[in-house]
């Protein structure tokens, strides 16, 4: 929601009147420092904004207020008792007899009495067993019992005990030492959108729980580990594993979806312990994916660590020398023979190195599209992108989908449009495709091309209010691309923007949501057929090529006839039936850059090395173009990356999205022809093994299990 | 107080179904509140489903959550916030003993373990099927300490024998007046008043007419 001071703000901070600029701003003074907020403020923001730091376990920024814990109590004058700052706004404040704005303390004595009293309180159940719980180090608890917190207790009487609850293979629970700040409970309600987790009994007796102990439903579930101030909801793979100051912290992008959403490596010696999110408020906030988070373990299994020939039908090991020699020898052959298909997790510069290889060698067959969807050559960049941005859905008012359900394509960016529809910004949602639950009321319009060639011809109730909405956005999914007459249905969805007028002065509201991390770079450095060219099917019809390589492609099959070469960091589909298996890094232990849907170049950094002889797949190409006697003119990923940006400029403008500075001319994207009856479906069908590193994950392995579980046995959510 | 659980798996019915006595009676309820805010009515759903089975049963807290549009963990807290909610099955008569300080200094301590060697352990229900008891916190009628409620009703006054009798009276179908085991009106003292017994306070003459000193003028 954008406020006066033209920052968006999270929900729950600014009422519907903002929007319209009369939020008003007050004056106030807290230690003695005299500053001006928005009179919604809650004191805590004021306080915050004036410089004075106020402990806090229950409020949290991006959840609604609870004023449970009673932490963050201040004084403020002329009030009779402390007050709990987190939950009175400022414009509620009794300013001085003369007018004088109101008068907040965060430092007296009285202050720091309340505070130490609260903390005895909070300290009276908690168990005294930091030594063994994984909180340890990074808790909040632990943090301001140092600042708070008494020498010795004075409780003699035993300390209550909460048995324990089950809450999937991702949540482990500790729940005696919850302190029941509630932040599990809101965000599972407010943010993840399934209702699940509630606090039941009352008092001391007061538990947080789901129903009947089943696992959250929700693909974000394992924030609440990240929300939980206590040690209570801890990570379950993570479990004594390491502590937080073992671990080398790289900062880093996320692949498993195609939002690059900011995080963290947490990784000891050569393994990868965890994934954590960063705050990054333009594209995940500071919430993660469960498979983003979790699926790390896959980076320890099914690894290729050394160079594998398949001699007399059997892949045997062969050094690297071997290897090489024997891709460059095939790299000889008839270049109209020879064709790459580009995977999802790949970095753009393996992709460029590639694509400069096979195209110094008069090779057109190169497509990045393995699914192949059918967008992204027509020239137009808008075409293919999030151009309204993650962050600009927040002022979506209608949103038509197409084909997609983000809600397994792109978790965190579903959490999105259901804050806007919270917020109110968001009156009307629509769907062409699927009918599941997407956390927020969507009217399920149809289920294929015949609803959208209606929606075109501008009939029905919501075309009606589609058309009149001020910011209208169009989002299509690959479950609608990714077929025979994909570039059909995508005129469909244009003419469908076109009637909407979803690309207007200021607002750009058509949006391709992808679901591979690397096929916008592969788009935008021009990763398609060349001119003559064959795409991705046309690659794997049986004796159309000699020589197919698969960079980190799995999701296709390779005729048997054909030579594959695949260059992956998993023995997954694609190195099973390959000839020659050559490993690179996965995406945690490589420099590279990823562009997300949105267009948002991001470059991620290496967290740990290589596993065994695998190598960075730009240097395995770098290596190989000499043998095949075409040397690329580059020798350090820098030189590489230098090449990429002159050939196209867009991958110089790092961690920015274009939005709405995207030219785009909706009657270029598409191609009319006859549509197919088939109803759209997502391409995601189990999101919890959507790609190699996933799928060699345990924890994934389970967490798929338990999903499938859950819906061969009636659900027990709520019907709502 | 204690850690409140729904009963286990064995003891809960496959299915809930509102009577047709009881769905006139949800009618009315629902009747209370516009349709948005329909989950208003959850503690008087939940009231009504107790009435009818005699405790609120797990397939009952879906039927009322699936009735009121409500997510099924927000029905179980308010379930197991309010100690009125039986989640397990109860005898015929349940006992409600209030074991608060008022309670106990009065002697709730001997109903207590009346309760415990006629009926059993708390929760429990008699191998007769009558009984049942439960201690409470306080249920808000510290003047007439010790209190026991059955059915919708506060028995109050008791002491061990007056709690046995009245027990004797409700196994044997009889009906048991509610209130003072001990005949006090209402909170009185006990025996009638012991202060303001002159007669003459009640005749009127103190109501007489007083001449205020700062009336108005009649007009």
């Amino acid at each position: 929601m954008r406020c006066l001071d033209g920052r968006i703000r999270t929900w729950g901070r600014c009422g519907p009147g903002d929007r319209d600029g009369d939020r008003g701003m007050a004056k106030i003074i807290v230690d003695d420092v005299e500053v001006d907020v928005p009179a919604d403020y809650t004191l805590l923001q004021a306080c915050e904004a004036a410089g004075a730091e106020i402990p806090r376990f229950c409020y949290h920024e991006r959840l609604s207020i609870a004023g449970n814990c009673r932490m963050c109590l201040v004084e403020v004058k002329g009030a009779p008792k402390p007050v709990a700052s987190c939950a009175q706004q400022v414009r509620d404040q009794r300013p001085g007899p003369n007018g004088e704005p109101p008068v907040v303390v965060t430092k007296s004595d009285k202050v720091k009495a309340a505070r130490n009293g609260v903390m005895e309180f909070l300290l009276i159940n908690h168990p005294l067993d930091c030594p063994i719980c994984d909180q340890g180090g990074e808790c909040d608890l632990q943090d301001q019992a140092m600042a708070y917190g008494r020498a010795t207790s004075r409780y003699d009487e035993n300390k209550r005990a909460v048995e324990e609850k089950f809450m999937g293979p991702l949540v482990k629970t500790v729940m005696t030492r919850c302190i029941q700040c509630t932040r599990c409970v809101r965000f599972a309600t407010e943010v993840a959108g399934v209702p699940e987790l509630g606090a039941i009994g009352r008092g001391e007796d007061m538990e947080i729980t789901t129903y009947l102990e089943a696992a959250l439903s929700s693909e974000l579930s394992a924030n609440v580990v990240d929300l939980c101030p206590v040690g209570a909801l801890t990570s379950k793979p993570y479990a004594f594993n390491a502590r937080p100051w073992e671990l080398k912290k790289t900062e880093t992008v996320d692949v498993m979806d195609a939002l690059g959403s900011a995080i963290r490596i947490d990784a000891r010696g050569p393994e990868v312990l965890r994934a954590l999110p960063r705050v990054n408020e333009e594209i995940n906030e500071e919430w993660l994916s469960d498979k983003s988070r979790h699926a790390v373990d896959g980076l320890r299994r099914q690894r290729l660590d050394r160079p594998y020939l398949r001699k007399d039908g059997k892949l045997a090991a062969v050094a690297w020398p071997e290897a090489l020699g024997a891709f460059a020898q095939r790299l000889k052959g008839d270049p109209a023979r020879i064709g790459a298909i580009a995977g999802d997790l790949v970095e753009a510069e393996a992709m460029k190195a590639l694509l400069d290889l096979l195209r110094g060698l008069g090779v057109a067959n190169t497509d990045c599209r393995q699914d192949g969807a059918a967008i992204g050559t027509s020239g137009q960049r808008g075409e293919y992108l999030f151009n309204t941005s993650i962050m600009g859905l927040e002022e979506a008012d209608a949103i038509l989908l197409v084909g997609t359900n983000p809600r397994v394509e792109a978790p965190v960016l579903n959490a999105r449009i259901r804050k806007s529809w919270l917020q109110g910004a968001l009156k009307l949602v629509g769907s062409v495709g699927e009918a599941v639950d997407l956390t927020y009321p969507a009217e399920v319009l149809g289920s294929g091309p015949a609803t959208l060639e209606e929606l075109a011809k501008g009939k029905g109730g919501f075309m009606k209010v589609f058309m009149e909405a001020e910011r209208p956005v169009i989002i299509v999914g690959m479950g609608a691309l990714a077929r025979a007459d994909g570039a059909a249905v995508l005129k469909l969805a244009a003419e469908i923007g076109m009637k909407a007028k979803v690309v207007r002065e200021g607002w750009n509201g058509w949006n391709v949501l992808h679901t591979a991390a690397g096929r916008v770079a592969g788009l935008d450095m021009g990763f398609v057929p060349g001119p003559g060219g064959l795409a991705t099917a046309a690659m794997l019809a049986p004796g159309a090529l000699d020589t197919l390589i698969l960079l980190g492609a799995d999701e296709v099959a390779a005729p048997a006839s054909t030579f594959t070469v695949y260059l992956g960091s998993h023995g997954d589909a694609g190195a099973q039936s390959a000839d020659l298996i050559l490993p690179v890094g996965a995406y945690t232990e490589i420099a590279g850059t990823w562009t997300n849907t949105e267009g948002r170049v991001q470059q991620g950094r290496r967290a740990i090395f290589p596993k065994g002889e695998a190598r960075e797949g730009w240097a395995v190409f770098r290596a190989v173009s000499a043998l095949a006697g075409s040397v690329l003119p580059y020798d350090s990923l820098e030189a590489l990356r230098a090449r990429l940006m002159a050939d196209a400029p867009v991958f110089g403008g790092l961690d920015y999205a274009p939005g709405a500075a995207t030219p785009l001319d909706l009657r270029l994207v598409g191609t009319a022809g006859q549509v197919e009856r088939t109803p759209f479906a997502s391409p995601v069908r189990d999101f919890y093994l959507t790609n190699p590193i996933a799928r060699a994950s345990e924890v994934m392995a389970q967490c798929s299990a338990l999903a499938a579980s859950r819906a061969a046995t009636p659900a027990l959510v709520a019907a709502e | 107080m204690s850690v409140r659980r729904l009963a286990p798996q064995e003891v809960q019915p496959q299915h809930f179904a509102w009577s047709a006595a009881s769905q006139e009676k949800v009618a009315f309820w629902l009747g209370k509140y516009p349709q948005a805010r329909r989950q208003s009515a959850v503690i008087p759903l939940l009231w009504l489903a107790q009435k009818q089975e005699g405790w609120v049963s797990e397939p009952a807290l879906r039927a009322i959550a699936d009735q009121l549009g409500m997510p099924y963990i927000r029905v179980y807290e308010v379930a197991t916030f309010y100690t009125m909610f039986h989640l397990a099955p109860v005898g015929r008569h349940h006992l409600q003993v209030c074991g608060t300080t008022p309670c106990m200094l009065r002697g709730s301590e001997d109903l207590k373990a009346l309760c415990r060697s006629r009926i059993g352990p708390a929760f429990q229900v008699s191998d007769d099927g009558l009984f049942s008891w439960e201690e409470m916190e306080c249920l808000g009628a510290c003047a007439n300490a010790p209190v026991v409620a059955i059915h919708d009703y506060y028995h109050e006054d008791l002491t061990a024998e007056s709690l046995g009798a009245l027990m004797d009276d409700l196994a044997a179908g009889r009906n048991v007046t509610p209130g003072s085991a001990i005949g006090r009106a209402t909170s009185a003292p006990e025996g009638g008043p012991a202060v303001l017994l002159d007669e003459s306070l009640y005749d009127g003459h103190l109501a007489a007419p007083v001449k205020l000193p700062n009336l108005p003028e009649p007009a």
